[in-house]
């Protein structure tokens, strides 16, 4: 019954699609593939850090995924003087509300709001849209303020919507220019970049599990010698 | 040194109420009954439960910081540079949830059992209150992460009280400290959250044990032990609570333990029922979520709030309807007419009636976290139908019934053909 209950609390992690309607792709990241999460660092200290920041992140830290001090400073540090210091961007709050309507959010936290599928896929359908004003807009996210900060990558590419029978709806992605990257690299891009955030959602995540099994180990133990215990003492009760 | 530690004991058993005669009146020499089944493990457990939420709400306060600017920032703080914070975290918002699976479980054996029924009025009562308490207390902790669903809810929750005719719109600002919900009222949660409801709760459940150990507890057969007593004056059906249930209830508790650690340590979120999804955005009172959810232990009262149609464009009637919703559990001694306690001697009206609110409360519960839009819409119109939302038919079928449970239990609970009860417990 518990199996049950838990089965039915966990239901809904399987989201099927984004609140456009638009049908998630599901995240192939993986938490344990240092060389993913470096090179999602690198990609999200040379992409995103520029306008968003992940605040709540030291740079430090980032020694967890493999990385020495040395390296962080040479290759990752363009915000910070110091490796203790947070992970900012240099665009302020009242400038990012400036330039594109709204501030840009910070990153620390954005795979636990947002979740892994949703980000890998938004991240992977941006289109040109000329009735906006950054002339981009997103299958997953629509008029979302964000211009594609990955097109030199991706390439520019192009939507059409259309209704299918039966409330079904019909996308037809089409190439206007190609990025440097081919689709499968680009793919591949992304998912190292939503692994690095998923880990900088919560860093502790991996030490989490493992300190669980060893945990669980313990009080399987211990329940068994409990069990024995009442047992023991139970025998004489009729 | 033997000698003198007794000595020491001694200088302090006689200048205070003797710490031996308490623990044989309430361990070693309180006889509970012997056939103690499954659901008899919830009391326990939900002191264990407030024992782990206090010790790790200690350490939290240590490194939370109760201000709007602050509050969000210095959970993650918690959660990524203090030792273990991620820990103590998540022990806190684990328990918070597993407190309500385990008082919710422990109420149902209440109504199971018919522990509410006389001599145990007051037992329950009493539990009634730590119920609401606990309510609250999880309220005011719940705006302390300050998410957007922390935020959010805490002005949904504030707003239904403005609904209140006359004094609403005062009762509401009181509540806030402010216009809306801000720094002044994360101030005041803080302060319910971390020591007014705590030590209410700890009076409360003092009482609550207090009170059981003076009737003496029930059983799964609801038969009074006490009334055969064996020639040493103690029942012939109970056992000493020490050692017996010590030992059985040190099972439950690591049983209970490894559900919650695989829990906290493998989906701590729970699928976004233990933490809500939305909570990891920061609070902005610019920004109206779409859709704003509470906690799951809230949400079949939610419903029914939900479920209640406007009168003259108020909500209070919903307001009115969650409240009764509670507090007609405080009346349910006297609701209940049938002459047996125990599900077991009681006939088909009672049971059906429990059967059908077990599922009334799981289907209010789950309809509290779904928009109300859930299941679609009726395909027709009708000149009486409000609304097109099944979802919403459904919770008013289900409050209705919800509330058949209590309000018809005098008739049903009188007229039900109960089975005679046996003599002695049944093993």
């Amino acid at each position: 019954m518990r199996k049950l209950l838990l089965a039915a609390l966990c239901a809904p992690l399987v989201a099927f699609a984004s609140e456009a309607g638009y049908p998630l792709d599901p995240s192939p990241h993986d938490a344990r593939d240092l060389v993913s999460l470096q090179s999602g660092a690198r990609t999200f200290v040379n992409y995103c850090l520029g306008c968003h920041s992940a605040q709540y992140m030291r740079y430090q830290g980032l020694t967890a995924i493999g990385l020495t001090e040395a390296q962080i400073r040479d290759h990752l540090m363009f915000t910070a003087d110091k490796i203790g210091e947070p992970m900012r961007g240099p665009m302020s709050v009242k400038e990012g509300k400036q330039w594109f309507g709204v501030a840009p959010p910070d990153l620390s936290v954005i795979a636990r709001s947002r979740g892994a599928d949703w980000l890998y896929t938004y991240l992977r359908t941006f289109y040109r849209d000329p009735k906006t004003t950054s002339g981009w807009n997103n299958a997953v996210f629509p008029n979302a303020a964000m211009p594609h900060a990955l097109w030199m990558l991706q390439g520019e590419r192009r939507l059409e919507v259309a209704a299918g029978g039966h409330g079904h709806v019909d996308y037809k992605w089409s190439e206007l220019s190609k990025g440097a990257q081919s689709v499968t690299e680009y793919d591949a891009t992304v998912r190292d970049l939503v692994n690095f955030l998923v880990y900088v959602g919560e860093p502790h995540a991996a030490s989490r599990k493992a300190i669980g099994v060893l945990t669980l180990f313990v009080l399987g133990v211990l329940f068994v010698l409990a069990y024995l215990l009442k047992k023991e003492y139970w025998k004489d009760v009729h | 040194m033997g000698a003198q530690l007794r000595a020491l004991w001694g200088w302090f058993d006689a200048r205070m109420p003797s710490v031996a005669e308490q623990w044989k009146i309430h361990a070693a020499n309180y006889y509970a009954p012997k056939n103690f089944n499954f659901w008899y493990f919830f009391g326990a457990l939900s002191m264990l439960v407030l024992g782990i939420q206090i010790v790790s709400g200690i350490f939290l306060t240590m490194n939370y910081k109760p201000d709007a600017s602050l509050a969000f920032g210095s959970v993650e703080y918690i959660m990524r540079d203090v030792p273990g914070g991620w820990l103590l975290r998540y022990i806190h918002s684990t328990g918070a949830s597993a407190f309500f699976v385990v008082v919710y479980l422990h109420m149902f054996r209440g109504l199971l059992y018919g522990s509410y029924k006389q001599p145990r009025e007051l037992v329950w009562i009493f539990g009634v209150l730590i119920y609401l308490t606990l309510m609250g207390e999880a309220f005011f902790g719940y705006l302390l992460p300050w998410g957007q669903m922390s935020y959010w809810g805490a002005q949904v929750i504030v707003n239904l009280f403005g609904t209140v005719p006359l004094i609403g719109p005062d009762l509401a600002l009181w509540i806030r400290g402010d216009y809306v919900v801000s720094d002044a009222t994360l101030n005041r949660f803080f302060a319910l959250h971390v020591i007014a409801f705590p030590l209410v709760l700890l009076g409360l459940v003092v009482a609550h044990i207090l009170a059981l150990h003076d009737v003496g507890s029930n059983n799964p057969d609801g038969i009074e032990i006490k009334k055969t007593k064996g020639a040493d004056g103690h029942p012939l059906d109970g056992i000493p609570f020490h050692p017996y249930y010590t030992v059985k209830d040190l099972m439950g508790a690591v049983l209970f333990l490894a559900i919650f650690c695989f829990i906290m340590f493998f989906v701590p979120e729970v699928g976004g029922y233990f933490l809500e999804y939305n909570n990891f955005i920061p609070a902005d009172p610019l920004k109206t979520p779409p859709h704003i959810a509470p906690v799951w232990y809230f949400t079949p009262y939610y419903s029914i709030l939900r479920a209640v149609p406007p009168l003259f464009h108020s909500q209070f009637p919903g307001v009115l309807a969650m409240g009764v919703a509670t507090m007609i559990l405080f009346f349910l001694p006297w609701l209940d007419r049938s002459p047996v306690k125990s599900i077991r001697y009681r006939g088909s009206l009672y049971k059906s009636a429990l059967a059908l609110f077990v599922v009334v409360f799981l289907v209010l519960g789950y309809l509290g976290t779904e928009p109300t839009t859930v299941w679609g819409q009726f395909g027709f119109d009708a000149f009486f139908l409000d609304t097109k939302d099944v979802a919403t038919w459904v919770a008013r079928v289900c409050t209705v019934l919800y509330f058949a449970f209590f309000f018809l239990m005098p008739w049903y609970t009188a007229r039900d053909k109960v089975l005679p009860v046996p003599e002695r417990v049944t093993s």
